[in-house]
């Protein structure tokens, strides 16, 4: 009986954590493999550094990354004068000066990443209404994370015949409700990578999703390193406690 | 679980006690050692957290044009939550600096080891009696009798390289570290 | 022997002197007598605690980092993630420390009503268990509106309106919570006030908790009452060992979530900053509220509905006067133990259809799995009580951990 309990327990928590992790998802997503994932997940820096170059040619025109830092990018390589050069090539209002009169500078590496629009409702005017979401949290904020950015990306596909699709709408299979108001962004050689890797499709792709992963946890890596160290210490003091555990109770019926 | 019952066990026990009881102080040392030291890590990971964090700082050094400041002007920048004076000083007030006997000062320092460039004189605009900021550096300021700054708070008099002249301050007016980026931009910090 | 208990106490006392609460729950857990037969379920208790200082210490922390206004919100625990030492670390511990808290206390709760630890003389020691349990529920709620991103907006919008279905004063409830006309600043305000205040209250009736407890001591997996000496052995080094022992055990899983998996438990939808326009497709509480919120959803009547949630939580409070069956442990009790195992995978139930949209075939299972629930307490056991035969109860712990040799001449000795 308690053997039985214990079966159909388990059979039934197992079921729970599957079906509860897929009922946020569309379609279905082809999961990737990602340098990020797993115990010993680490980024890829220069996959980063690409995927910077696609978020600044490609999404930037349209989506802001306002809670990163271009002081930031020295994580993932950049040299402080490179940090410097990118910084100064946006321009950032500051103020007010003594006049009282607010006026823009060069931005500072410590400054945020200045975004396209000066608030949501120019960014909504801008874009027929739809909002172009900030890009910093993105694989955070959607269910699939990075998978689901990597098949939205790769999801723009030609709609079937009976579906009608509104006035500046695309058709995308992962996209909640198949309709979606970004024009499909990324295609071949939409980039030139100055690392001579080939910018197919799916090579920009999987560079500006790696990009936004570490936008949204740049702690990544430092986590797992941590972490490894943590259960690593955790495991053996635990099984040490269990030895003393025992010593103690040795004696005990 | 063997069917002796408690007392010979604990018969039984005493005979290897000694070997054991030194067995399992090195264990208990090793794993309250160990979970001393984890516990003693995860604790500074902790504090830590309030110690200044990266954008704070990030704004720990700071750039600063030269350029609108004309001679005999000041401008007061803020660095690191204190004000710094700097002043584009004249030809008079750099004599006045240097014509001084290091000897009769309360803090003895020579001007020329108070700046990088006679001109500047760059300063933390903190009184170094009781924190509070001194007066002199608007026009119409009181300037105190050696003509740098006076402190209204405790009547600290401060000469034109920002040392202590007359008063209760101890020390000269701090020189933040700072360095010329170029002819007309410093970086202090 | 005595080597050991100074070296321990070392250790304890190091925490002791940095972490008071610790102390004030400990304290009196060294000399004090236990059953020596306790298994690992009586592991939760001071888990329990543990975790609550845990929570408390990085609670502290966070609080000196964090922000509480609408506007600046959510930015501020961005700033603690990305910027501030240790930020990231901190706010994982202390997102994944409240779910680590509930599983402790849920388990902490099923050992209890599987072993009878609420009936007499532990009555009281019971209720202040679940108050302990609301006061929780209460600040988990708030903490989880104050990074402020849609899930906690919505989540709050969703679960104050709750007030609304009491008939005349429920609007004028609902705005005197929010301080306003919608969940917004002042909402966000007093709610950080009470999720700093709250867990020292829980701090109070964890102590009392813990007074009411040392009256009787602890129950046991036998269920029955301590009678000699031989019965039981002292807390420490058995029971601190033991329980240190299984604090390792839990802390790998906790940072194995915290380092591996922070957002598992999570909901991705509180990473987009509150919107008042927009409401997310598909509002889920936090885990740990799921079979509450499937009550609630159960019934199609929005008070019923309220009032049945409030209830389901209400009903444990008189639970000893619920079951009074004289044996404690379902060991000894064969009915009630089956019912007990429905019990819990109705809980189970519960809270995976609390995940499910409230449409279709989900509806019937959790009218059925909410009725369950209410059969459980109002029904089967007050009849259980009266009519349910027990299995022959040993006659004290240490004959039934012991040799039939030595029960025989322990029960020979009881005897005479």
């Amino acid at each position: 009986m308690k053997l039985l309990i214990k079966i159909c327990l388990i059979v039934f928590l197992s079921s729970f954590f599957k079906i509860n992790v897929s009922a946020g998802e569309k379609s279905e997503l082809i999961k990737q493999n990602w340098p990020f994932d797993g115990f010993f997940g680490r980024f890829d820096q220069s996959s980063i550094q690409r995927g910077f170059q696609v978020y600044r040619e490609v999404c930037a025109g349209c989506h802001g990354i306002k809670y990163i830092a271009y002081r930031d990018l020295a994580n993932v390589g950049f040299t402080p004068d490179e940090i410097k050069s990118i910084a100064s090539e946006y321009e950032i209002m500051d103020g007010p000066n003594d006049e009282g009169e607010m006026f823009d500078r060069l931005a500072k590496p410590s400054d945020k990443f200045v975004g396209p629009y000066l608030n949501d409702k120019e960014a909504r005017v801008a874009n027929n209404g739809a909002y172009p979401p900030d890009l910093s949290l993105i694989t955070k904020a959607r269910a699939g994370g990075a998978d689901y950015l990597y098949n939205l990306l790769n999801g723009y596909k030609d709609p079937p015949e009976n579906l009608e699709i509104s006035d500046g709408m695309y058709f995308n299979t992962i996209y909640p409700g198949n309709q979606i108001a970004m024009p499909m962004p990324i295609v071949d050689e939409i980039v030139e990578y100055e690392d001579e890797t080939p910018a197919t499709q799916d090579q920009i792709i999987r560079d500006v999703t790696s990009f936004l992963v570490w936008t949204a946890e740049p702690e990544l890596e430092e986590r797992k390193v941590l972490g490894i160290r943590v259960l690593i210490f955790l495991i053996i003091i635990t099984l040490m406690l269990l030895a003393v555990k025992r010593k103690v109770w040795k004696d005990v019926e | 679980m063997d069917k002796k019952s408690l007392n010979d066990k604990l018969v039984e026990s005493d005979k290897t006690q000694k070997v054991d009881s030194e067995r399992r102080d090195f264990l208990f040392m090793t794993t309250t050692g160990l979970a001393l030291a984890g516990g003693a890590m995860a604790a500074w990971s902790m504090i830590d957290t309030m110690n200044p964090a990266k954008d704070v700082l990030a704004l720990s050094s700071t750039e600063v044009d030269l350029s609108p400041i004309e001679s005999g002007q000041s401008l007061t920048v803020m660095w690191r939550g204190k004000p710094i004076f700097i002043r584009h000083r004249t030809k008079d007030e750099i004599k006045q600096a240097r014509n001084v006997l290091v000897d009769d000062l309360t803090h003895k320092s020579l001007d020329e080891e108070r700046v990088k460039k006679p001109e500047w004189l760059v300063v933390v605009g903190v009184c170094t009696h009781l924190g509070c900021v001194p007066l002199g550096q608007k026009v119409g300021d009181e300037k105190g009798e050696f003509g740098g700054w006076f402190c209204p708070c405790h009547g600290s008099h401060y000469d034109t390289s920002g040392r202590i002249r007359k008063g209760p301050a101890p020390l000269n007016l701090d020189v933040p570290p700072y360095e010329f980026v170029s002819d007309e931009i410093i970086k202090i910090g | 022997m005595s080597t050991e208990k100074n070296e321990l106490k070392g250790v304890t006392g190091w925490i002791d002197k940095r972490l008071p609460v610790f102390t004030f729950i400990n304290h009196n857990l060294r000399d004090y007598p236990t059953p020596k037969n306790l298994s690992y379920f009586w592991n939760f208790g001071s888990l329990a605690g543990v975790t609550l200082v845990i929570m408390i210490v990085t609670g502290i922390l966070l609080a000196m980092q964090y922000t509480a206004n609408a506007d600046l919100a959510f930015d501020s625990v961005e700033r603690i993630m990305r910027d501030v030492n240790n930020g990231w670390l901190l706010r994982y511990i202390h997102m994944n420390g409240a779910s680590m808290f509930f599983i402790v206390v849920y388990i902490h709760i099923f050992r209890g009503l599987y072993y009878g630890s609420f009936k007499a003389p532990r009555e009281i020691l019971w209720i202040l268990g679940v108050l302990i349990l609301l006061l929780m529920m209460a600040t988990a709620f708030m903490g989880y509106v104050l990074p402020w991103g849609q899930m906690s907006f919505w989540g709050a919008t969703v679960i104050t309106n709750l007030f609304s279905a009491f008939p005349v004063i429920g609007d004028y409830i609902v705005t005197f919570l929010w301080g306003g006309f919608s969940v917004d600043n002042p909402t966000l305000t007093r709610f950080f006030v009470l999720h700093y205040l709250m867990p020292f209250l829980i701090v109070g009736v964890v102590a009392l908790h813990i007074v009411a407890l040392h009256q009787f001591g602890s129950n046991n997996p036998l269920g029955i009452d301590v009678k000699s000496e031989g019965d039981t052995i002292p807390f420490h080094p058995y029971y601190t060992v033991k329980d240190y022992f299984g604090l390792g055990v839990f802390l790998i899983i906790f940072f194995g979530l915290v380092f591996f998996a922070p957002n598992f438990l999570g909901h991705p939808d509180n990473y987009i900053p509150a919107d008042p326009l927009v409401t997310p497709a598909h509002i889920v509480p936090e885990w740990y509220f799921l079979p509450f919120y499937a009550i609630l959803r159960a019934v199609p009547d929005k008070l019923m509905g309220v009032i049945l949630m409030f209830a389901a939580v209400m009903v444990l409070f008189v639970l000893p006067w619920l079951d009074t069956h004289k044996t404690r442990s379902a060991q000894f009790r064969p009915y009630y133990k089956q019912f007990f195992w429905l019990f819990f995978i109705d809980c189970l139930i519960l809270g995976w259809v609390g995940s499910m949209p409230a449409e279709g075939i989900y509806v019937l299972i959790s009218r059925i799995a909410t009725g369950y629930y209410f059969l459980f307490f109002l029904v089967i056991l007050p009849i259980l009580s009266r009519y349910e035969n027990t299995r022959t109860i040993p006659t004290s712990i240490a004959a039934s951990v012991l040799s039939d040799k030595f029960v025989n001449e322990k029960t020979s000795t009881e005897n005479i």
